[in-house]
């Protein structure tokens, strides 16, 4: 099942990450079975590099990212992940209190800036609180930490001693970020940081993102669902299906050589910028599998249009197939797919 | 300069403006300032500085002792309130003026007792609030902030609590504290030391013999399910949000988010309800007094005195009247202050007024 990892420059390795929901019922709250969210996840993040993760609503992108930060406790599997001080820590085996020495070099930024900032908190207060709980600054240093820290995301200090709701989507995505960088992250996972804001404005956070990578030597973990956003932004692109990877490839080869049907599908509904172009995107049959009572075999079959018997019994395991491209599909060798049009 | 340039300065210009009127958005300032506009809250609020001032000097704005009455002057009655009251009081009633509005069947003069009335009306209120507040929102923060069983088995506690019927129970509780309680004189036991803290606290307030810590006792058991809830309920609501996550990744502890995120984001919420539920508070000391349940004699409760009045309704109404008059006066204040505090601190509010 996991993808081999003879990889050199890991900074994060995950295997078979397992994360269920119990799901309860009854008055005495019985657990009578589990919603699968996040079901042998294996992938790997180079030091460096931006993966991008993408999948429709539900599949498990966001539970994925959460879990591998121990903001939920995974049902099972590994993640490790190299601190720069410690080296190669099991983030799933540690507690509470060990998370707290490698939470400064795992960061998160969060999808709505609505709901990520304290409204309640001034800017400064809210930028500032990583570095007082972690006592790295305090007094006239933390004040010109801050200033500094909204300097780079591109807000005026002078804004410090406001409030969040006096700034607009895409300024307080600006101070979400500001304190993710706060600590030096290595690695922090983007939640889906641009959908929530206008299209203009996702450009500028985008390449705010981008220029922060470059200058800080960020790792990114890229979750959306905009294919065009990750194409932009990522060096590999995982593709997950109701708590599964099945395709992991260079953005480019995922993008203009899919190997998996629904990679394909997904690309197929990139909308294309020309008018006389009348290609018919691919329609998929059915619904989106359900976690809590997936398909037998591989969960895609249903809705597979390449699909064949072995595929409703057996669960395709995710292969390279090619250097560096992954694919969870029994027959990845064989099928010509047809990937995003140029 | 050329048109453009002036329009640019124009622009800047109207930012400044703009920047200069955004920066004083505190929030609570905000609040502050919509309820400084509400005229109703501001009433509530004069009137409660009022009482209170009222409450603390009682012995010096009294013109008379609230104990000790001149028997010859029982059920006397002033010349201007025979013109006011119905009835030909004027008939039967002892008429003179050396009371502003009378004197009870003791003699006592009715002012006097209304004022001292403040000692219990009032502390009654604030320490029934108090207590609700600090134990509701202690046991609802750990409730809906550890979830699962923990919030299970916590509520279904206050859920018990909660299908006594309250006044049932605080009837029981204080016909406890009263007999157990009250007259123990054995040191050594728990009972002796609760009449002792008893007697410290009617001295504090001034009172002589009033039995005031029961009171507060009975309220505080019964009052602080309701906080409980809501705090539950709003940090239920709360902790799912991303900063809260936020917090977390940061490596923040428990007690600081509790304190330092959820706490400012709910107080608002809360300190309305208990704002709202002081009149209730009041009105329940008024009606343990009124059965004979509540303060000790002589200690003047406006409830004792409406239970004393009560019995001469129909031919001195003026002694059930003037503490009546007082306690509607007070509710009325303590619930135009919520209500302006909701006003004020409901963000769905903000740009309205």
């Amino acid at each position: 099942m996991a993808a081999e990892t003879t990889q050199d420059n890991l900074l994060l390795d995950v295997k078979d990450l397992k994360k269920y929901f119990p799901i309860r019922s009854g008055l005495l709250r019985r657990v009578t079975g589990a919603v699968k969210a996040v079901d042998g996840v294996s992938f790997f993040i180079r030091d460096g590099e931006t993966l991008g993760l993408v999948g429709e609503s539900g599949c498990g992108k966001t539970t994925t990212g959460r879990t591998i930060l121990r903001l939920l406790d995974p049902t099972g599997g590994t993640i490790r992940f190299k601190d720069p001080k410690l080296g190669w820590v099991d983030i799933d085996k540690m507690s509470r209190e060990e998370m707290k020495a490698v939470r400064p070099n795992m960061q998160i930024i969060f999808q709505d800036p609505f709901s990520s900032l304290d409204p309640r908190m001034t800017v400064e207060r809210i930028v500032s609180e990583p570095l007082v709980i972690n006592k790295v600054a305090s007094g006239q240093e933390l004040k010109d930490r801050v200033a500094d820290l909204l300097r780079r995301v591109g807000m005026r200090p002078e804004y410090m001693s406001r409030y969040p709701h006096a700034f607009s989507g895409g300024q307080r995505q600006r101070i979400g970020i500001a304190r993710a960088l706060a600590l030096n992250p290595k690695l922090i996972v983007c939640d889906e940081p641009v959908s929530a804001l206008d299209v203009s404005i996702q450009a500028q956070v985008l390449n705010l993102l981008e220029d922060l990578q470059e200058e800080l030597k960020l790792t990114y973990l890229f979750i959306a669902h905009d294919l065009s956003v990750v194409e932009h932004i990522s060096d590999r692109v995982a593709v997950m299906y109701v708590g599964h990877i099945v395709e992991m490839a260079d953005t480019e080869a995922l993008y203009y050589s899919p190997k998996h049907p629904y990679t394909e599908a997904l690309m197929a509904a990139v909308p294309k910028p020309d008018p006389r172009r009348r290609e018919r995107p691919i329609k998929l049959p059915g619904e989106v599998a359900s976690p809590a009572n997936p398909p037998s075999g591989c969960y895609f079959h249903p809705r597979c249009r390449y699909a064949k018997e072995i595929c409703s019994k057996v669960m395709p395991e995710l292969q390279e197939i090619e250097p560096d491209h992954f694919v969870a599909c029994h027959f990845a060798r064989e099928l010509k797919l047809r990937g995003v049009v140029v | 300069m050329t048109r453009q340039e002036a329009a640019a300065r124009r622009l800047l210009g109207r930012e400044q403006e703009a920047e200069r009127e955004q920066k004083v958005t505190n929030l609570w300032a905000d609040a502050l300032r919509r309820m400084a506009r509400n005229r109703a809250a501001i009433v509530g609020l004069v009137i409660i500085i009022a009482l209170v001032i009222m409450a603390i000097f009682a012995d010096k704005i009294a013109p008379y002792d609230y104990r000790a009455g001149d028997s010859a002057d029982n059920y006397m009655v002033p010349l201007w309130l025979t013109r006011i009251l119905p009835g030909n009081m004027a008939a039967y009633a002892q008429i003179g003026n050396k009371y502003l509005f009378g004197a009870d069947y003791l003699g006592r003069d009715l002012l006097s007792r209304v004022i001292y009335g403040t000692r219990v009306s009032l502390p009654v209120g604030f320490v029934g609030a108090m207590t609700a507040l600090i134990i509701g929102l202690v046991y609802g923060s750990i409730s809906g902030y550890y979830g699962g069983k923990v919030d299970d088995i916590m509520m279904r506690i206050v859920d018990i609590v909660y299908a006594f019927p309250t006044m049932l129970l605080i009837i029981l509780l204080m016909a406890f504290f009263k007999t157990s309680f009250g007259g123990a004189n054995v040191p050594g036991t728990a009972a002796y030391t609760f009449n002792r803290i008893n007697h410290v606290v009617d001295r504090f307030l001034g009172l002589e013999g009033g039995g005031m810590l029961f009171i507060f006792m009975g309220i505080g058991i019964t009052a602080w399910m309701g906080i409980a809830r809501l705090a539950r309920g709003q940090i239920l609501s709360l902790k799912e949000k991303e900063f809260i996550l936020a917090s977390r990744m940061i490596g923040a502890s428990d007690i600081r988010i509790i304190t330092r995120h959820i706490l400012p984001n709910i107080i608002g919420p809360i300190l309305v309800t208990v704002t709202l539920s002081i009149p209730g508070y009041i009105s329940t000391e008024v009606f343990l007094s009124f059965i004979g349940l509540g303060v000790d004699p002589p200690t003047p409760s406006w409830g004792a005195m409406i239970s004393e009045g009560a019995r001469a309704i129909r031919s001195y109404p003026n002694q059930v009247l003037l503490p009546a008059l007082m306690l509607a006066i007070t509710m009325f204040a303590f619930n135009f202050l919520g209500d302006g505090l909701r006003d004020a601190l409901d963000p769905r509010m903000r740009g309205t007024s």
